[in-house]
């Protein structure tokens, strides 16, 4: 009972916050709302026994991924005079895209959707890091390695992209 | 049983989380506010992807989720990194200015 009332709360925080996200004006509030529901999706995480990716997901998500984008916002100096804002009937056709969007997705999963199932899994061990690094250094390592080439290339793309009008300018 | 605990509630957050990412994604012009949308999306589909793998037992979709994490870290890194080129040479962050990219 008293987890059905955590998992309600920490569902409708999430949705709210992810709500204030797209809703408020200020980019700079927006990536702080963006940061509490990614600790609400960790929090869920949690409940679902992924201990792995619930870390991951806090250093990555909300540590590093969103330090960058505070970063860049500080950077171009944004303020509330230049935000660009889109016409109305723009947004009412993109709320109204959206809307039918999780409607089509709500009827296609709801027959799929696994009720009443309990989030007490049968096999508790699989979101340890333990078995999670069995299987990354076993089963999926060669992709794992890729990914060493993918983020030299990303590390790469990201200094010249942001080097080279420099130089065109001297 | 009660909606709280099982797990279908997850994937109806996941959902929502997901369509509100898109609306966000449709309605703001900001580049910056644009791509935050998009790293919403994302998530919304790790957390469908963890529910689903919680619920059959397999640990194979939380590495998949992992990967999909990995990838976004890039995908943010560089598309911060061309906003930033740009926003040197049009002084604007406005994604109906970004049209003129290719010159």
């Amino acid at each position: 009972m008293s987890l059905q009332i955590i998992s309600i709360i920490l569902g409708s925080l999430t949705l709210a916050t992810a709500l204030l996200v797209v809703l408020s004006k200020h980019p700079v509030r927006s990536v702080i709302y963006l940061v509490v529901t990614f600790f609400l999706i960790t929090s869920m995480y949690i409940m679902m026994n992924a201990q792995f990716l619930a870390i991951v997901n806090m250093i990555v998500y909300a540590g590093a991924i969103m330090v960058l984008f505070l970063f860049v916002l500080m950077l171009l100096n944004l303020n509330k005079e230049i935000e660009p804002v889109n016409t109305r009937t723009a947004q009412f056709t993109a709320l109204i895209a959206g809307g039918s969007l999780l409607l089509i997705l709500i009827t296609a999963l709801k027959d799929t959707l696994i009720l009443g199932e309990s989030f007490r899994q049968k096999n508790e061990q699989i979101g340890l890091v333990k078995e999670l690094g069995n299987l990354l250094f076993t089963k999926y390592v060669v992709a794992f390695e890729i990914t060493s080439i993918l983020f030299i290339a990303a590390m790469v793309g990201a200094i010249l992209l942001a080097k080279r009008e420099k130089q065109i300018i001297e | 049983m009660s909606i709280g605990t099982s797990l279908d509630f997850f994937l109806f957050v996941a959902i929502a989380l997901f369509a509100i990412g898109a609306i966000g994604a449709m309605t703001r012009k900001n580049m910056i506010v644009l791509l935050m949308c998009i790293e919403l999306m994302l998530n919304a589909v790790n957390l469908m992807l963890v529910t689903f793998s919680t619920y059959y037992g397999n640990g194979d979709a939380q590495i998949f989720v992992f990967f999909t994490m990995v990838v976004a870290a890039a995908e943010a890194t560089v598309g911060l990194s061309i906003i930033i080129m740009a926003y040197r040479n049009l002084k604007s962050i406005d994604i109906d200015m970004y049209n003129q990219l290719k010159n």
